[in-house]
């Protein structure tokens, strides 16, 4: 028997998103769920209930018909308390939870004796949980969103143009915190054709910021502020002194401000004083992502955007719900990747599998037991030391660094023997050969290091044709002019071992230099 | 003809041979280079043939065995196909280690040859013919086993007798007695004996040898039968006294043994250890305890997600292997690559110095499917560039995409360079199965979570990719 997902309409004031779309439900199906959709619940996503009703959900009318007749419910927003009492026993709910917030929603829950799954808890540092790591990408769409607020609320382009009318500057725009939601605001920001700048107390987002399109404006102070799971960590007194210097500083110079500093469970750092918002150019624009949290500009007012000294400060606190059909086919997204994971048999029956570390985190409540927190992670040991790289092998057709002195010593020493031995010991007429040999064989060296390694096989069919130079030594046995005829010659053998001769190198003769002429025909621009 | 002026005709034919090679150096020289070859090559058979060396008697029996010759090289280069090149080559191989064979053994029952040599002249001819006969023995059975091996006939896998270094000592030791033995024998029938025992033990020698090679080491073994082809062909010409060969011998000598070097080296491994039996026979044993097993899930994908992939990356690298040459899946690669290029994608190829069967086999596989060479590009030159690429598509090649050589210094390829297609956005790796590849060692590239694995015979599944592309 297959189990039901229920998607409820959200209940928070201002909520347009919804848990799933249309193109999700199909997914959902054909793992083997049957998907039940409250009426209406989409339709602030552009999702209706046709829509819905086409991708093979059904439509309950109210939202107590659906609790009712739903196994697992999916949602967004935190469930209220008119939500968790209709609610029955056996019944899981996946949706934003922040259980450290709210201690008493969590008791509320498990006295339903049902199991949660706080999408808000997935373990962030597992790299599998990345596809379902709904936190990042909500962050993402509110980055974008935060861009795009900041240019209504702006006055003038963002890309600087030359126009008939004249010069336009570009804008500068400078984002605080480059974590999700900032990255995507650099990217979005940086399309739109401004100068954008971003800083973060985490060095290595560095490049991240770089290849977006940002420059990266250091801290003038030593000290490395990455605090685990991916966030940021409490900065010590002389650090933040030197952050306030560079935030005024930049407040001075740029148009819009973007902030989105946050760290996990303290309230919202505060970056922008009040004295920054005055120094600031008239028409200037603020947009405080973490308003929600308290804001990291002082004079943000959550959930509202405000002109003081002139400059806009927009503190809304659902970036992500007003970009309501993209955050709800990420999330929709999400939860389906999640559900994958729970539902690896896909009979369309979940199974919420503890020994999992990622779906152990996710699970606040279980079956009425308060599993939160997790225990800590198990986290797979570090990976070793990068092994000590060989030192570098010189590029092709590189000169090599020389080899120590001993080593060449040692080398030459041996070669004079080696040449002293031959000198002493050989016929003149072997001298004369040998020496042929050597240099032969130093010309081929510097010759074939040049060739280039496209064309080895080239290289070794030709050196394959030319070595059929060995018929030679076959012509001249074949019919060699007769002096004297002293002794017998074992004419018939030798003949027929030269024609063989003769035939087999003929046959790498040709054949090696048309089929290195066929190879070198393809190498074509 | 006279002899100086043959002389003078041989020194012409010498220079052309190094500006052969000379040329190279660049595709856009190359063909003369293989002009001047053929050239050099005319002259050089002509001015032997109205030398003083051979009478008119000889003229027919020369033209026989030339059409003959010459018209079954023409007939094979005309029908072979390029994934076929390995086989070929070592194919050639093997004749002109024949050839050096019977010419050896030509001259020495023909007692005119030695008249003008005495003393320690005399030692050093027969030493000459011994060591020329010895070299070319090798060089044509190790080349018909490595034709064997490549073309399928004889399996790839590495046949180890027991104590086959004692073995191999043991011959060698026989070869240098009779190598005495020869040397002072009285008539030639005497030292018949001795050059025909030596001829058999360097013939088993060349099959042992190729036969305890296994298949990824082949590039090595196909440009070490390389250098000896050459080897065999100086040791000719020491016996004939004739430069030409001689200067010819040393020149090929010398490129088959850099080739091995390079070889070796893009493979982290000693030309020993190469030559001494095949990867992970020696040490058997699998990696240490403290090796990092890799371990997860990996990511499969279908046809069109990979379309799907390409069609939205800006930077794309493929990466090809000896899988590609198998399926013949080099023409839909291509395919591929100009449906990708004409939407303004930025396609290049990555060639690993070892991937195939031969020195620089993939680069003649895409060249004949008319990619052009400005963007097949080496390793070093495309290394650094991965971190910038959106998709790095890797087709039958396995071992040297292998992060486990950079990062765990336990595994049995560590330190041996790779290309390092993991840095790109995403990976994706066509395979028919989760097997290993020749060196035997898990790939961890398999469980990255930036990987994708698109399971199936790559030729089919380029196929279908190139479909996606196209609808």
């Amino acid at each position: 028997m297959p189990q039901v997902i229920g998607v409820p309409k959200e209940t928070t004031a201002g909520e347009k998103r919804v848990a799933t779309v249309p193109e999700v439900v199909e997914k959902l199906i054909k793992l083997g769920f049957s998907v039940k959709v409250e009426s209406g619940a989409g339709d602030a996503a552009d999702c209706s209930d046709e829509s819905y009703r086409a991708a093979g959900a059904q439509i309950a009318d109210s939202a107590a018909k659906l609790w009712a007749e739903s196994d697992i419910v999916f949602k967004i927003g935190v469930p209220s308390a008119e939500e968790v009492g209709l609610m029955h026993e056996g019944q899981t709910l996946i949706t934003f939870i922040w259980p450290a917030q709210n201690p008493e929603l969590m008791q509320q829950l498990a006295a339903r004796k049902v199991t949660v799954l706080a999408i808000d808890a997935l373990p962030r540092m597992l790299s599998r949980a990345q596809k379902m790591d709904a936190l990042t990408s909500q962050a993402g769409v509110a980055g974008y969103r935060a861009v795009i607020e900041a240019a209504n609320a702006f006055g003038r382009f963002f890309n600087g143009q030359i126009t008939a009318a004249g010069k336009v500057q570009p804008a500068k725009v400078f984002i605080a915190g480059a974590g999700v939601a900032g990255l995507a605001a650099i990217g979005t920001a940086a399309s739109l054709g401004a100068i954008v700048r971003a800083n973060d107390t985490r060095a290595e987002v560095a490049d991240q910021v770089v290849s977006l399109g940002g420059e990266f404006v250091k801290v003038d102070y030593e000290e490395e502020g990455s605090g685990g799971g991916g966030y940021a960590k409490v900065m010590s007194e002389g650090f933040q002194q030197a952050q306030r210097e560079m935030y005024a500083k930049q407040a001075r110079e740029v148009d819009i401000i973007i902030t989105t500093a946050l760290i996990p469970g303290k309230p919202a750092p505060r970056l922008i004083t009040a004295e920054m918002v005055k120094s600031m150019k008239a028409g200037s624009v603020i947009v405080d992502m973490a308003a929600e949290r308290g804001g990291n500009c002082e004079l943000t007012e959550p959930g509202k955007a405000v002109v003081k000294h002139g400059v806009t400060i927009v503190g809304y606190t659902d970036l992500a719900s007003r970009l309501a059909k993209q955050s709800s086919t990420l999330y929709g997204t999400n939860l389906f990747r999640l559900t994958e994971e729970l539902c690896k048999t896909k009979d369309g029956v979940i199974n919420v599998n503890m020994e999992d570390d990622a779906i152990r985190g996710l699970t606040v409540v279980k079956e009425g037991n308060i599993t939160w927190p997790p225990p800590p992670l198990k986290l797979p040991a570090p990976p070793p030391a990068k092994a000590a790289m060989p030192p570098k092998a010189p590029k092709h057709g590189e000169a090599s660094a020389p080899a120590s002195a001993t080593r060449t010593a040692v080398m030459f020493g041996i070669a004079a023997l080696a040449f002293w031995f031959v000198g002493a010991n050989a016929p003149a007429a072997f001298l004369g050969h040998f020496t042929v040999f050597v240099l032969a064989v130093f010309v081929g060296y510097m010759v074939v290091w040049n060739v280039t390694p496209a064309l080895h096989t080239p290289l070794m069919s030709v050196t394959n044709a030319i070595s059929s130079i060995i018929a030679i030594g076959a012509l001249v046995q074949i019919a060699p002019p007769m002096m004297g005829g002293t002794v017998a010659r074992p004419e018939a053998w030798i003949h027929w071992l030269a024609w063989v001769g003769i035939a087999l190198t003929a046959v790498n003769m040709f054949g090696g230099f048309a089929v290195t002429q066929r190879m070198l025909q393809m190498f074509r621009k | 003809m006279t002899a100086t002026l043959a002389t003078a005709s041989y020194i012409g034919a010498t220079i052309l041979f190094i500006l052969s090679l000379g040329g190279l150096s660049n595709p856009e020289s190359s063909r003369r280079g293989n002009l001047y070859g053929m050239i050099g090559m005319t002259i050089a058979v002509l001015a032997t043939v109205t030398g003083p060396h051979v009478t008119s008697a000889g003229y027919a029996w020369i033209v026989g065995a030339m059409v003959v010759g010459g018209s079954i090289g023409l007939y094979a280069s005309r029908v072979v196909r390029m994934t076929q090149m390995p086989e070929l080559v070592a194919l050639m191989h093997s004749l002109v280690g024949l050839a050096a064979m019977l010419v050896g053994f030509a001259n020495y029952i023909d007692p005119a040859a030695a008249t003008e040599f005495s003393g320690a002249a005399k030692s050093i001819h027969e030493m000459e013919i011994y060591i020329g006969i010895l070299i070319g023995a090798v060089t044509f059975t190790g080349s018909v086993i490595a034709f064997g091996k490549l073309s399928g006939k004889i399996g790839g896998k590495t046949l180890l007798l027991p104590g086959r270094h004692w073995l191999n000592l043991a011959g060698l030791l026989v070869v240098i007695w009779f190598g005495r033995e020869f040397l002072h024998a009285e008539s030639i029938s005497d030292g018949m004996i001795p050059l025909v025992v030596m001829t058999v033990i360097a013939l088993l020698f060349g099959i042992h040898m190729v036969m305890a090679i296994g298949g990824a080491d082949m590039p090595v073994v196909i440009s070490m039968l390389n250098s000896y082809s050459g080897w065999a062909a100086a040791a000719t010409g020491f016996m004939l006294s004739n430069d030409l060969l001689i200067v010819v011998g040393a020149l090929v000598g010398s490129s088959g043994a850099i080739l091995s070097y390079i070889m070796c080296r893009a493979m982290n491994r000693n030309f020993i250890s190469v030559i001494a039996g095949g990867f992970g026979s020696e040490g058997g044993a699998p990696a240490p305890a403290g090796g990092v097993q890799p371990a997860g899930e990996v990511n499969p994908v279908l046809a069109a997600e990979t379309a799907e992939l390409l069609r939205e990356s800006k930077n794309v690298i493929i990466v090809p292997g000896y899988g590609m040459a198998v399926a013949q899946a080099q023409h839909t690669v291509y395919e591929i690559t100009k449906v990708l290029r004409d939407k303004g994608v930025n396609v290049r190829f990555g060639i690993h110095p070892v991937a195939g069967r031969m020195p620089g086999h993939m680069n003649v596989l895409l060249a004949e499917a008319k990619v052009p060479y400005d963007i097949v590009l080496e390793m070093d030159e495309l290394n650094e560039d991965f971190p910038d690429t959106d998709v790095a598509m890797i087709i039958g090649a396995n071992d040297i995409v292998n992060p486990a050589a950079e990062e765990d210094p336990s595994s049995p390829i560590a330190g041996m360079p790779v290309l390092q297609v993991w840095k790109a956005k995403t990976s994706i790796v066509m395979k028919r199965s989760m097997a290993t590849g020749y060196a035997g060692v898990d790939n961890p590239l398999f469980y990255k979570d930036n990987n994708r694995m698109l399971f199936g015979d790559a030729k089919k599944m380029l196929d279908e990719v190139l479909a996606a592309l196209k609808s």
